[in-house]
């Protein structure tokens, strides 16, 4: 079956799309109910997030645009130390779309979620005659977690002597969507993944996690930058510490692509209290997703300049956000 | 002397006369940016980024020619990803693109010839831009458009040769240049016979270095060493012969032939430039008479990259010059001179 306008028209064709693909895979009690709201029980404190997914090509090693449009919200709820509990999730569909592709989306997205102990309790489907750049299919989620009243963890609340923990290599996303695209074979498999396991263990153990953030696109650079804005300190990190895998660097080499800006979709960064900080390290290595966790560096008093990176060599540079597109360069 | 240990330690604590060094290869410059070198370096020895970024160095008439093409009805202009925020003398390729112009960037060359394939009713332009070591890659594309018989792909040409741009920087330099780091990559292709007679001619050694962090530092302190004596030294032996890569250099003079050329901000260097032959004209969209360079008024990237004042020293440096919104060239890319210090924390003068 091809997706044609009619599926977006909110008739008989749209109920069909949605009983035969979103409803039988998103099942539960309450998006049963199809009402034009989803009720759901609450808390005291909530947090919300919303996120749009455009990937090209829609499968790629490692993963597809729907466990992407799952693991993408749920990491954000999860980094602001939220146990995430619902998500929304809206398609933006091409006509001549084959609609195997759009469930294999779904089936993802489902299996996503039930991993990421989330339910999908409302939706919405919009058909559009070209989406051809975005492969066919664009879709976004929004998600709600569940706050305790005590839980602080923000960029803002970073302390000097704070040590910045990175759970795992860098680049492996971005590498392997651009290796896709580039048609260029090689073993590099997108990391997206649910980071549901190492936060919720940080934070049952009431560790001293004073602020996580999800490497994603813009890559550490850009996150390292944001904490040292938003705390007013210095982040000092050891490029022998970096974990970048064999393949991913070498690609990168060849593209004049840097592994500090590339994104990643299932590994996050956070700043713990040095006292924590071996006990923090030592619980995420032992989840599945954090093997390769290490202490990058460390932050201090504001220096001269808000990031530096301390070089294999021994030397010293400023490391500073992404900017433009992170193109490849030209020779 | 000659553990990396000991290197280190001469070229943190040399307190002999002051040195000026130049490199004249952006990816000399981003890695040197990139490994922190300036940071380990005594104030007595500066680096200078010279003439070596391709973008830095293409002047604005290149750009206007790309994006009046790019306006023109059935032709998109493929280009490689850097070019895109090049000034022009109106907008950017970018900024072109954001108003309805059909610009594309392509990750390698043979995609320029797919695209073409599968569209013969379309006119296709390739940015053909860079020095020595992407000459041979536009020439491997004529040749297999030849082969193949594609008709509806032009090139841009902007293509510059190193020889003449580093005896023009030498001669030219408001204080003088102790020492070059011969760019790797364009020895890979032509050889580093070229620069054991530019060191005899102009009478300062040149050290051909590799590109990782302690192959820079090793060679940056030959050159320290060397100071003063007209010599050059290949110390990137594994893959610079002294003759080059023949193929190479068969390759371009099939379909190239030397010229005249406009550096950005710098003028015309006699010799310095690479045109399409006479022969392959129709695949010529623009090139030789491309000389015009109608830099931003205030834009002092010229004396940037023939090290007559340090990035720092212009006044748009950082305030209205910055990689978000680029005014000059030598901002747009990490190889670029004002980019590679804004954001890596060279050495000020």
């Amino acid at each position: 079956m091809k997706i044609t306008m009619a599926h977006g028209s909110g008739g008989e064709e749209t109920e069909k799309l949605i009983s035969r693909i979103f409803a039988a895979h998103f099942q539960n009690e309450i998006l049963d109910e199809m009402e034009d709201a989803a009720a759901v029980p609450g808390a005291e404190r909530l947090a919300l997030t919303t996120d749009s997914f455009v990937v090209e090509p829609l499968v790629f090693p490692g993963g597809d645009i729907g466990k992407l449009g799952v693991c993408g919200t749920v990491n954000d709820l999860l980094m602001r130390g939220a146990v995430p509990k619902y998500l929304t999730c809206g398609f933006i569909l091409e006509a001549g779309t084959d609609a195997a592709v759009v469930e294999q989306a779904a089936a993802s997205m489902a299996q996503a979620a039930a991993e990421a102990g989330v339910l999908i309790v409302a939706g919405d489907t919009k058909v559009v005659e070209n989406a051809h750049e975005a492969g066919g299919i664009v879709i976004n989620t929004a998600g709600v977690g569940f706050l305790h009243r005590d839980v602080q963890i923000t960029p803002s609340g970073i302390r000097p002597g704070d040590c910045l923990i990175l759970s795992g290599s860098l680049g492996d996303h971005h590498a392997a969507i651009l290796s896709a695209r580039m048609r260029i074979e090689n073993h590099i498999r997108s990391d997206v993944g649910l980071l549901t396991e190492p936060v919720s263990i940080l934070l049952g153990e009431k560790l001293a996690v004073h602020a996580m953030r999800d490497v994603t696109r813009g890559g550490l650079a850009t996150i390292l930058s944001e904490f040292a804005k938003r705390s007013g300190l210095t982040m000092r990190i050891r490029e022998s510490a970096l974990p970048v895998h064999p393949e991913v660097r070498d690609f990168c080499g060849i593209l004049g692509l840097d592994p500090l800006t590339m994104g990643n979709e299932g590994k996050f960064v956070a700043a713990v209290d040095a006292a924590d900080a071996e006990t923090a390290l030592k619980l995420i290595r032992d989840t599945a997703c954090g093997r390769e966790a290490v202490i990058i560096g460390e932050v201090t008093e504001r220096a001269e300049v808000p990031v530096i990176l301390e070089t294999k060599i021994g030397g010293e540079r400023v490391v500073t956000p992404l900017t433009g597109e992170g193109l490849p360069r030209i020779c | 002397m000659s553990g990396i240990e000991e290197i280190v330690g001469y070229l943190r604590d040399y307190d002999g006369p002051s040195i000026r060094l130049m490199e004249v290869c952006g990816t000399h410059t981003a890695e040197i940016t990139r490994n922190g070198i300036p940071s380990m370096l005594s104030d007595r020895i500066r680096l200078i980024s010279g003439p070596g970024c391709p973008v830095c160095v293409t002047v604005t008439a290149v750009i206007d020619r790309l994006i009046t093409l790019a306006r023109e009805e059935n032709t998109t202009v493929l280009t490689f990803g850097d070019l895109m925020r090049v000034p022009g003398s109106g907008g950017s390729l970018a900024s072109a693109k954001a108003e309805g112009a059909s610009v594309d960037f392509v990750y390698a060359p043979a995609d320029v010839l797919d695209l073409a394939e599968k569209a013969p009713e379309k006119q296709f332009v390739f940015a053909a831009v860079g020095f020595e070591t992407t000459a041979p890659v536009y020439a491997m594309l004529l040749a297999d458009a030849v082969a193949r018989g594609i008709h509806n792909v032009r090139l841009v040409t902007s293509l510059k040769t190193m020889p003449e741009a580093i005896r023009y920087v030498a001669k030219n330099a408001v204080e003088p240049i102790d020492g070059f780091l011969a760019p790797g990559h364009v020895c890979a292709v032509t050889g580093c016979a070229d620069y054991a007679r530019l060191a005899d001619e102009l009478r300062i050694p040149f050290v051909v270095s590799g590109f990782g962090g302690e192959e820079l530092l090793c060679a940056i302190y030959a050159l320290v060493r060397m100071r003063g004596q007209a010599l050059m030294r290949n110390l990137y032996p594994a893959v610079v012969r002294t003759d080059g890569n023949r193929r190479a250099q068969e390759a371009v003079a099939r379909f190239f032939e030397p010229g005249d050329a406009s550096w950005r901000g710098m003028g015309t260097i006699p010799g310095s430039g690479l045109y399409l032959r006479e022969e392959y004209e129709s695949f010529d969209a623009g090139g030789r008479e491309l000389v015009e360079d109608r830099i931003p008024v205030g834009c002092r990237c010229g004396e940037v990259l023939t090290g007559s004042i340090p990035p720092s020293a212009c006044p748009m440096f950082g305030t209205a010059c910055t990689p978000d919104h680029p005014h000059g060239a030598c901002m747009v890319s990490a190889e670029g001179s004002c980019c590679s210090w804004y954001t890596g924390s060279r050495r000020e003068d």
